[in-house]
C-alpha cells in the first residue's frame, strides 16, 4: 500500500530518528537540569517529582538513539559515516554491534548512555531518600548529562551521512578490536567510570542542602560500591584482554589510558572506605565529599586524555583538539563549579567523634591518604612528559620502570595498614588487645613468606617473600575477623562478608604479581618442523602449519604440542596449542593470536612470530607461573562488591526505613543546636 | 587555495609514514652467548621506546626502527658493553625520550622526589588531625543558659512528632 | 587557615587546567633530535652510482649542507622529491643524499626516473650511519653548518611552506654566522 518512493526513503530516514532522539534527550536533560532544583528552592513538591519522569524520557531516548545506531551497524547502513569507518558486511554480526562503541562517536554515546541508565537506576531505587535530596541529584546528573550530549551533538555526532556517495562497503572493524574481550570491556569501563557521577551527584547535593551526615552516606554507598565494582571489572577485563590478544604476555603497561581507568579506581577505593566511615561514625565528612569530586573528575580528565591528543597512546581514539577544548570546558566546568561549592559550603561543623591514635578511624585515614597519594602518582607520572614539553625542556618518556619503582613502595606500605583496620577497634583500640590479635597473622605470614620462594623456587628470594608476607597478611587478618565474629556467636552480615571477600581478593591479586613477576621466563627461537625446545620444565614440540579460513580473515595456524617433564624424566602430553598469524580480508593488517594453555597455576603461552627459511619459524613461548591469580583477585574483589551493595540495611522496608531516616535526621539538629550555642 | 589542498595531503602523507600499528608482538631469533645476556637483553628492550610508535617499549613493537635498535642492542650486548654504556649509546642519537625510566636530573627531581614527598605531607596531615585538640570535659559541657536553650529547642522539635532522644551512630 | 585550605583543591586544579589546555597545542608526536649541536657523526660507506668509491664526513663539502634522507620504500619521498629538485638549485645550500635501508640498483634506477637532484648519495644499506644520526624513518633532513655541525634535523617531507617555515630562516641566520667570522 506504501508507495514505492516512500518505502525506499523511510530505512534512510532511520538514521535521522536516531539523531532526533539524542536531540529530545538533551532537551529532557536540560529540562532535568532545571526543573527539580526550581522545585527545592521554592518548595513545590509537585516540581520536583518531576525528576523521575523528566529521568525517564532522557534515558528513555537515549536507549532509542543507540538502539538505532546498533540497528544501522547490524543492517549495513553505510550512509552513516561511522558505520562505513567501522563495519563491513563481512563482519560477523556480535562484532557489528560491538563496532557501535569501537570508534569515539559511537563510544561516547555509550557513555552518555551509561549515565542515563544510572540516572534512571537512582532514580528508580530511591525510595528510601528524601525527595528533595534526590531531586538535587537528579538535576546534578541531568547537567553532567547536557554537557555530554551537547559535546556528543556538536562535535563527535555518530549520525552524520555520508550524502550522496554512499560507499558500497565499509572499512571494517580494526582486526584488534574484533575479539570477545573488547566487547565487553569498554561497557564494564564506562559504567564504572560514569558510575562515579552519582557519588559526585550526592556530594554536590550534599554540599548544596548543607546535609552531609551518615543518613547521606549511607544512601550514596551502595551506588558508589556498584560503580567500583564495574571498573574493577573493566579494568581486569582490560589487562587480561591485552595479555591474551597482544603476543608479549604482558598485563598491564601503564599506558596513559589505562592510568586513565586506574586513578579513578584508586580514588574510588578510597571514597568506599571513607563513606564506610562517615555512615558508621559520622566522621570524615569533608574527606569524603571531596573524595567523590575527584573520583569522578579523574572519570573526566581520562576522557580527556583518551581523546584529546595530548598523549601517546596505542589505545587512545583519533586525535582532535578541537574536541579537546570541549572537554577541557565541560571539566572546568564540573571539576571547578563542584570544588568552588566546596570550598564554600564544606561543613565547619567539627564532629564530635573523636578517635585515638590506634583506632580504626586512624588505619582507614592512614589507607585513604596512601590511596590518594598513589593516584596521585600515578598522575604526576602520566602528565610528567607533557609538563616537561609545555616548560620547554623537550621530551621526555615516563614508562614502566618508574612506575614500578615508586607504586610498588606506596602500594606495599597499603597492604601493611591494610592488615591492621579489619582487627582494630573503633574511636579506641584496647590495650594490648590488637597486639594479641595481630601476632598469629603476622607470625604465619612471615614463616610462608619465607620459606616460599625456597620451596617454589628452590632458593631465597627477597622479593617473593615480601610479596606473599604481605598477601598472606592481608589475608589471615580478614580470616581471623570473621573467625572472631562466630565466636563472639555473631553472624557476619553481608557487607561484612563482601568486606572480607574483597580483601582476600587484593590478597590474590598480590599473589599473582609477585610470583609471575619474578618466575616467569621468555624464549624466542627459530624451530623447525618436528624441533623442540624446553622452556621450564616444559617441552613445546613445533609440528608445522595449518591453513584455515575464517569469516573475513584466512590465517596460518601453528600446531605446537606441549609436553610437561613429569619426575622420571619423561614427557607427558598436557596440550595442542595453535597461535595463528591471521590476515585480515579487508583491514589488511597482520595480527596474531597466541596459543595458551591456561591453568590456575600457570600458563603456557605460544605466538607465532615471522616465517623463516625451509618451513620453519620464529616463535616465542612464554611461562607464566599464577598469571591468572591477578584476575581471580579482581573477581573476587568484584564479588565482594556485590556483597556488600546486597546488604541487608540498604533493603530497609518502608515502616523500618522510615525510624532510621528519623534517626538519621536527628543527628542534624544536635550538631546545629550546638553551634547555635557556642 | 592550493595551500588549502597542501595541508591535508602532507598529513596524510606524513602519517603514512608514521603510523605503523603493530598488532603482533614481534619475534626475533637472536641466539645469546649465556643466559645472563638474554636476561638482560629482555630488560633493556622493554626499558628503551620505540622513538618512532605510539607508545611502546623496542620488545613489542613491529616498526622497522625498533627491529633495527633490537638488532643494535643484541650487538651491543655481545659486544660486552655494559647496560649504562648501552643506554648512552641510545640516547646520544635518539634522545631522552627513548628511556622509559626517566633520568635523575633537575628536571626530574619533581617526578623521582614527588611521591616521598607526598607520603611525608599526607602523614602528617594524619598527624595534624590526630592532634586536633580534643574537646575537654570542661568545654563540653554546657553552661545553664546553653542548658535552657537546648531544652527548649528538644521541646520545640519533639513537639513536631520526631524522638527526642537523640540516637547515637555508633554501628559494631 | 582552614579556609584557605579548603581553597586548595580549586587551586590545584585550575593550575592542572592550564597545563592540559598548553597541552593541547603542543604535539607529542614532535621528536627533536639529539644530535642538534653535535657535529656530525664519522662514518665511511660507499656512494651510490659506484660501490668502490668511499667517502666521509669530509667529502660533505659545503657552507651550508643539506643531507636528505631518502628510499625507494618511502611514499612520501616521491612526493617531496620535485621539491628536492628545486633546492638543489639554490646557490646558498648543498645538497646530499643519503639512501636509507635500500637496494642499489632500486635507487639508482629511482633517479634515473625521478631526477637526481644530489651531489652524490651515501649508500647506507645496513643503516648504520642512520643509527648515528638517529633516523627513525624516511624523509629527513638535516642542516648542517660550515663547523659540521648538525643545527636542525626535519622529519617528514619539505614542500614549499615547509621550506618557508623551517629551513629559511635558519639558513639566513646561518649566513649571517658565516659573515661574522663565527
Amino acid at each position: 500500500m506504501i508507495p514505492d518512493t516512500v518505502a525506499q526513503i523511510i530505512p534512510q530516514l532511520i538514521p535521522e530518528l536516531g539523531h532526533l532522539a539524542l536531540v529530545i534527550a538533551l532537551a529532557f536533560a536540560i529540562c532535568l537540569s532545571i526543573v527539580p532544583l526550581l522545585g527545592v528552592h521554592s518548595a513545590q513538591q509537585k516540581l520536583m517529582s518531576y525528576a523521575k519522569p523528566l529521568t525517564f524520557g532522557m534515558f528513555a531516548f537515549t536507549a532509542m538513539s543507540i538502539l538505532i545506531l546498533a540497528y544501522s551497524f547490524v543492517v549495513d547502513d553505510f550512509s552513516i559515516k561511522y558505520v562505513a569507518s567501522h563495519s563491513n558486511t563481512l563482519l560477523p554480526y556480535y562484532f557489528k554491534i560491538s563496532a557501535v562503541w569501537g570508534g569515539h562517536e559511537g563510544s561516547l554515546l555509550l557513555w552518555v548512555f551509561s549515565l542515563t541508565a544510572w540516572t534512571m537506576a537512582v532514580a528508580k531505587f530511591s525510595k528510601d531518600i528524601e525527595q528533595e535530596f534526590i531531586a538535587r541529584v537528579l538535576a546534578i546528573m541531568g547537567m553532567i548529562a547536557v554537557g555530554f550530549i551537547a559535546f556528543t551533538l556538536l562535535t563527535s555526532n555518530p549520525f552524520d551521512r555520508l550524502w550522496p556517495n554512499v560507499p558500497m562497503e565499509g572499512r571494517d572493524l580494526n582486526p584488534l578490536l574484533q575479539d570477545v574481550g573488547l566487547i565487553i570491556h569498554p561497557p564494564l569501563l564506562y559504567l564504572g567510570y560514569v558510575g562515579f557521577a552519582v557519588a559526585f551527584a550526592f556530594a554536590v547535593a550534599a554540599l548544596m542542602s548543607g546535609k552531609m551526615d551518615a543518613a547521606w552516606a549511607r544512601w550514596s554507598r551502595p551506588w558508589t560500591v556498584g560503580a567500583w565494582m564495574f571498573l574493577t571489572l573493566g579494568i581486569a577485563l582490560g589487562s587480561w584482554w591485552a595479555y591474551y590478544e597482544l603476543g608479549w604476555g604482558g598485563w598491564w603497561f601503564w599506558d596513559p589510558v589505562e592510568n586513565a581507568s586506574f586513578m579513578p579506581w584508586l580514588i574510588g577505593t578510597a571514597l568506599i572506605h571513607s563513606l564506610a566511615v562517615t555512615e558508621k561514625r559520622g566522621t570524615f565528612r569533608n574527606w569524603t565529599v571531596l573524595l567523590a569530586i575527584f573520583a569522578f573528575s579523574l572519570s573526566l580528565l581520562g576522557t580527556f586524555l583518551v581523546r584529546s591528543g595530548v598523549i601517546t597512546s596505542v589505545h587512545s581514539f583519533a586525535a582532535d583538539p578541537s574536541r579537546g577544548v570541549f572537554i577541557l570546558v565541560l571539566l572546568a566546568i564540573t571539576v571547578g563549579g563542584s570544588l568552588t561549592l566546596y570550598a564554600f559550603r564544606a561543613t565547619n561543623v567539627t564532629s564530635f567523634s573523636r578517635f585515638a591514635l590506634y583506632s580504626r578511624e586512624t588505619a582507614l585515614l592512614l589507607c585513604n591518604i596512601v590511596l590518594v597519594v598513589a593516584a596521585t602518582t600515578v598522575l604526576l607520572g602520566t602528565l610528567y612528559p607533557l609538563l616537561v614539553d609545555a616548560m620547554g625542556y623537550g621530551k621526555i618518556s615516563v614508562g614502566p620502570p618508574y612506575f614500578n619503582a615508586v607504586f610498588v613502595p606506596i602500594m606495599s606500605f597499603l597492604f601493611i595498614v591494610m592488615g591492621i583496620g579489619p582487627l582494630i577497634r573503633w574511636k579506641k583500640a584496647k590495650k594490648g588487645e590488637l597486639r594479641k590479635q595481630l601476632l598469629k597473622p603476622s607470625l604465619i605470614s612471615v614463616v610462608v613468606g619465607l620459606i616460599f620462594p625456597v620451596i617454589y623456587g628452590g632458593e631465597f628470594n627477597l622479593l617473593v617473600s615480601f610479596g606473599i608476607i604481605l598477601a598472606m597478611w592481608v589475608f589471615l587478618v580478614v580470616v581471623k575477623d570473621i573467625v572472631n565474629q562466630y565466636r563472639n556467636k555473631v553472624k557476619p552480615s553481608r557487607s561484612h562478608w563482601g568486606m572480607a571477600i574483597a580483601h582476600a581478593g587484593i590478597a590474590v591479586c598480590i599473589v599473582g604479581v609477585t610470583i609471575v613477576s619474578s618466575y616467569e621466563s621468555e624464549t624466542n627461537v627459530r624451530m623447525a618442523v618436528n624441533e623442540s625446545v624446553e622452556v621450564s620444565g616444559y617441552q613445546i614440540e613445533f609440528k608445522g602449519i595449518k591453513q584455515v579460513e575464517g569469516p573475513n580473515y584466512s590465517a596460518e595456524q601453528g600446531q605446537l604440542n606441549v609436553y610437561k617433564v613429569n619426575a622420571d624424566g619423561e614427557n607427558d602430553f598436557v596440550a595442542l596449542l595453535k597461535p595463528e598469524r591471521r590476515a585480515y580480508k579487508v583491514q589488511t593488517m597482520g595480527m596474531t593470536e597466541a596459543g595458551i594453555d591456561g591453568g590456575l597455576f600457570r600458563d603456557v603461552y605460544v605466538a607465532l612470530g615471522d616465517p623463516l627459511e625451509d618451513g620453519a619459524w620464529a616463535i616465542r613461548v612464554h611461562y607464566k607461573p599464577f598469571v591468572r591469580w591477578i584476575w581471580l583477585g579482581a573477581l573476587f574483589m568484584s564479588f565482594g562488591g556485590i556483597l556488600s551493595m546486597l546488604d541487608k540495611r540498604y533493603r530497609a522496608k518502608r515502616t523500618s526505613s522510615a525510624k532510621q531516616t528519623a534517626n538519621a535526621v536527628q543527628v542534624k539538629p544536635n550538631v546545629q543546636a550546638v553551634s547555635e550555642l557556642s | 587555495m592550493l595551500m588549502r589542498l597542501f595541508l591535508p595531503i602532507v598529513l596524510i602523507f606524513t602519517l603514512s609514514f608514521a603510523a605503523d600499528l603493530a598488532q603482533a608482538s614481534p619475534v626475533d631469533t637472536f641466539e645469546f652467548k649465556d643466559e645472563v645476556t638474554k636476561v638482560r637483553f629482555q630488560a633493556l628492550s622493554k626499558e628503551l621506546r620505540c622513538p618512532k610508535c605510539q607508545n611502546q617499549n623496542l620488545a613489542d613493537s613491529n616498526s622497522p626502527i625498533a627491529a633495527d635498535l633490537r638488532k643494535e642492542l643484541y650487538d651491543l650486548l655481545q659486544q660486552g658493553k655494559a647496560d649504562s654504556e648501552i643506554v648512552d649509546f641510545m640516547v646520544d642519537r635518539y634522545g631522552e625520550f627513548v628511556l622509559y625510566r626517566p633520568r635523575v636530573s633537575s628536571v626530574t627531581y619533581i617526578l623521582w622526589f614527588g611521591p616521598a614527598l607526598l607520603i611525608l605531607i599526607g602523614v602528617i596531615v594524619v598527624i595534624v588531625i590526630l592532634r586536633k585538640k580534643p574537646a575537654s570535659k570542661e568545654n563540653l559541657a554546657l553552661n545553664t543558659a546553653q542548658q535552657e536553650k537546648l531544652k527548649k529547642l528538644l521541646a520545640d522539635s519533639a513537639d513536631t512528632g520526631s524522638s527526642s532522644a537523640p540516637s547515637s551512630v555508633e554501628k559494631e | 587557615m582552614n579556609k584557605i585550605i579548603r581553597f586548595l583543591p580549586l587551586i590545584l586544579v585550575i593550575a592542572l587546567g592550564v597545563v592540559l589546555y598548553r597541552g593541547l597545542s603542543l604535539n607529542p608526536q614532535d621528536m627533536p633530535s639529539a644530535l642538534v649541536g653535535k657535529t656530525m657523526p664519522e662514518f665511511a660507506l660507499s656512494i651510490l652510482k659506484d660501490g668502490n668509491k668511499t667517502v666521509s664526513k669530509t667529502d660533505l663539502s659545503g657552507d651550508i649542507v643539506l643531507l636528505n634522507v631518502w628510499a625507494t620504500w618511502c611514499p612520501t619521498c616521491k612526493y617531496e622529491h620535485p621539491y628536492l629538485v628545486d633546492i638543489a638549485k639554490n646557490p646558498q645550500v648543498t645538497l646530499y643524499g643519503l639512501n636509507y635501508k635500500d637496494d642499489r640498483e632500486a635507487a639508482q634506477e629511482w633517479l634515473t626516473h625521478y631526477k637526481d637532484p644530489y651531489q652524490f648519495s651515501i649508500f647506507d644499506e645496513e643503516g648504520t650511519l642512520g643509527l648515528d644520526l638517529g633516523v627513525f624513518g624516511a624523509p629527513e633532513t638535516f642542516v648542517i653548518d660550515h663547523h659540521g655541525v648538525i643545527r636542525k634535523r626535519f622529519a617528514g617531507a619539505i614542500d614549499t611552506r615547509v621550506w618557508r617555515k623551517e629551513f629559511e630562516p635558519l639558513i639566513k641566520q646561518l649566513i649571517a654566522e658565516k659573515e661574522q667570522g663565527k
